[in-house]
């Protein structure tokens, strides 16, 4: 499309260059109509795109959350906030954000710290470290679907890998599949499995990216590798803890594929977190008001997140 | 290297490398085989019967790799749509993701025109509004539009691309401008400056960029759960959770046998091109 508005403009220029001086007012407001024009061309697509199917629906999501409205239906009532009323008085609501906090808070801060760990292991100079770190990424690259279903044959009470495992040692496997909190940690722990190569990799770049002379310094001054770790890498790590810190809690709070693959919420809802709620009130029960209602509220929670980290940030984060 | 200029000195000897680093390999060891068991165990179970899954104590090996499960798999649903459906929202997806990435990143940077920063913050802003917030509003078009279980319907939505159009605007803003000072001298359009002339010069952003859209298109999940729901639309990984729909017990040899029909392409491109996609992982990471 733009091949064809590209010849004619060229020898329009070549020959209006001499005469530049003269007929510099019109030239100069026709390259910017030309200019506005391939822009428009180049970006307008997706910027479009981006307007349609995604400010629009942000939009619309809140004014969702002000009616009583079942997918599909024709017919929506104005309710104003109470959908945002039921939530904060369903006696479901304080358990809900327990198991919330506790998925996010375990699998953002595990795989920090497992990632961190992982990483300072395949900085050291060992032999098959670049083996070991693309296997410890591989999971990453997976399916969470197909992870979730691997791992649920793993968890297996009775038949599973892990039951045989903890038998070797006489105990006795949980009840993954019907204890709401040993599922939970089940879910926990098959996310961290996938995304902790993720983390590692990141922390991993960072790592190599500390100068040299700067550790070779500390320990010139006596500092122990333990001592000089936590008082010069891991504040040359600041930034790079941030990043991770803020998207790994973005798409934790954000997680489906798992819980949907293994758990579907349960047992008796112990895996059910905000976003899997909004799912399920959604799509599952068809009440679209009430799940717009908990989405705007997890979606002030990621916007105030973010805004808190990000001037938090500004006055303690180390830039290297 | 360092070990290797320390060998010659003898009057220093370093600690660390004189010890051999044993606790270091066990750890090493000990992490890979928490990654790699998992997925053994799946392959080992797809080629089990039902009498095996579920005999005690539990059976490590196969008594026949005789591909029973994955027949049946196959047989029990449609697993070769599923295949077809997958490498067509991810061809096109990615593709479409990335030629719109590409294009509107050459015109944040390149073509001059006022309140560009204006453009690139509607880009960027984008990237603060998650997937579950639009969810709802989006399959509400989706289905006004009559587009459930189309593939338009399941690659439209989320084809715009907002990261990808930031990396690439941070790589074309580092490109020596008197190349293309030079090209439009030479008469070259913006159209053909863009292909002739950014892109080759961008081939390690694109390639990460590029690589990470794939795997990302390949496992996407929750949208298609939403806009599918006939069989020989689904993509793979909504229609592996067909075979977990059984009355009564799993037969977990036939959803591993499933499991590993989805994860082992991908596998597969990944340790094959592993070096790009980590350098893509870690791109994203380094420039956000």
């Amino acid at each position: 499309m733009a091949t064809a508005t590209s010849p004619p403009e060229t020898p329009a220029r070549r020959a209006g260059a001499p005469r530049a001086r003269r007929s510099r007012p019109r030239a100069h407001r026709r390259n910017r109509v030309r200019n506005w024009l391939i822009f428009a061309l180049l970006a307008g697509p997706n910027i479009a795109l981006l307007v349609v199917f995604t400010y629009r629906p942000l939009v619309q999501s809140f004014y969702l959350s002000t009616l009583q409205w079942n997918l599909g239906s024709p017919t929506a009532r104005s309710v104003g906030l109470a959908n945002y009323a039921d939530f904060f008085a369903d006696p479901g609501t304080p358990r809900l954000l327990t198991i919330t906090a506790i998925f996010t808070l375990a699998t953002v801060g595990g795989g920090m710290v497992l990632g961190l760990l992982l990483a300072v292991l395949l900085n050291r100079k060992l032999r098959f470290r670049g083996a070991a770190r693309t296997i410890v990424v591989a999971p990453y690259v997976l399916s969470g679907v197909a992870v979730g279903l691997l791992w649920l044959f793993v968890f297996d009470p009775n038949f599973g890998v892990l039951s045989a495992l903890l038998g070797a040692f006489g105990i006795g496997s949980p009840d993954w599949y019907t204890d709401p909190e040993w599922a939970l940690a089940m879910v926990i722990i098959v996310y961290l499995w996938k995304n902790v190569g993720y983390v590692a990799i990141i922390y991993l770049a960072g790592l190599q990216a500390v100068p040299r002379d700067l550790l070779e310094a500390a320990s010139l001054d006596g500092a122990s590798p333990v001592r000089s770790f936590f008082s010069v890498v891991l504040p040359l790590l600041g930034p790079t803890t941030f990043f991770l810190g803020i998207t790994t809690l973005l798409t934790s709070l954000q997680s489906f594929d798992i819980i949907r693959a293994m758990t579907n919420g349960g047992p008796l809802e112990g895996t059910t977190t905000m976003m899997y709620s909004i799912y399920l009130e959604g799509f599952a029960a068809g009440r679209a008001g009430y799940s717009s209602a908990i989405a705007t509220i997890l979606f002030l929670l990621l916007f105030v997140i973010t805004l808190v980290q990000l001037r938090f940030v500004e006055r303690k984060v180390h830039y290297a | 290297m360092s070990s290797a200029t320390a060998a010659p000195a003898p009057a220093q000897p370093r600690p660390p490398a004189a010890r051999p680093a044993v606790g270091g390999y066990l750890t090493l060891l000990l992490a890979v085989a928490v990654m790699v068991l998992p997925l053994v165990w799946m392959v080992l179970a797809s080629f089990k019967g039902m009498d095996e899954i579920y005999r005690l104590p539990i059976q490590w090996l196969p008594e026949s790799l005789a591909p029973t499960n994955y027949a049946t798999a196959t047989q029990t649903v449609p697993f070769g749509s599923f295949f077809v459906n997958s490498a067509i929202a991810t061809v096109v997806g990615a593709g479409l993701k990335m030629l719109l990435g590409l294009m509107t990143a050459y015109a944040l940077v390149f073509v001059d025109i006022p309140f560009r920063r204006f453009f690139f913050y509607v880009v960027v802003c984008a990237l603060l509004v998650p997937q579950q917030i639009v969810l709802i509003p989006n399959y509400a078009l989706v289905a006004q539009l009559g587009w459930l279980n189309t593939y338009q319907g399941l690659i439209m939505p989320g084809l715009a691309s907002a990261f990808g159009t930031f990396l690439f605007r941070q790589h074309f803003l580092t490109l020596p401008r008197s190349i293309l000072e030079a090209a439009e001298i030479d008469g070259a359009g913006h159209w053909r400056r863009l292909w002739r002339f950014v892109v080759p010069l961008s081939g390690p952003t694109i390639a990460a960029v590029g690589l990470v859209s794939i795997v990302t298109e390949w496992n996407d999940y929750l949208w298609p759960l939403l806009v599918i729901d006939r069989p020989e639309m689904m993509t793979l990984p909504v229609g592996l959770t067909l075979l977990m729909n059984f009355d009564g017990v799993p037969d977990w040899g036939v959803i591993m046998a499933g499991t590993v029909l989805v994860t082992v392409p991908v596998l597969a491109v990944f340790f094959l091109l592993q070096r790009r996609i980590v350098a893509g992982l870690v791109t994203g990471a380094v420039t956000g």
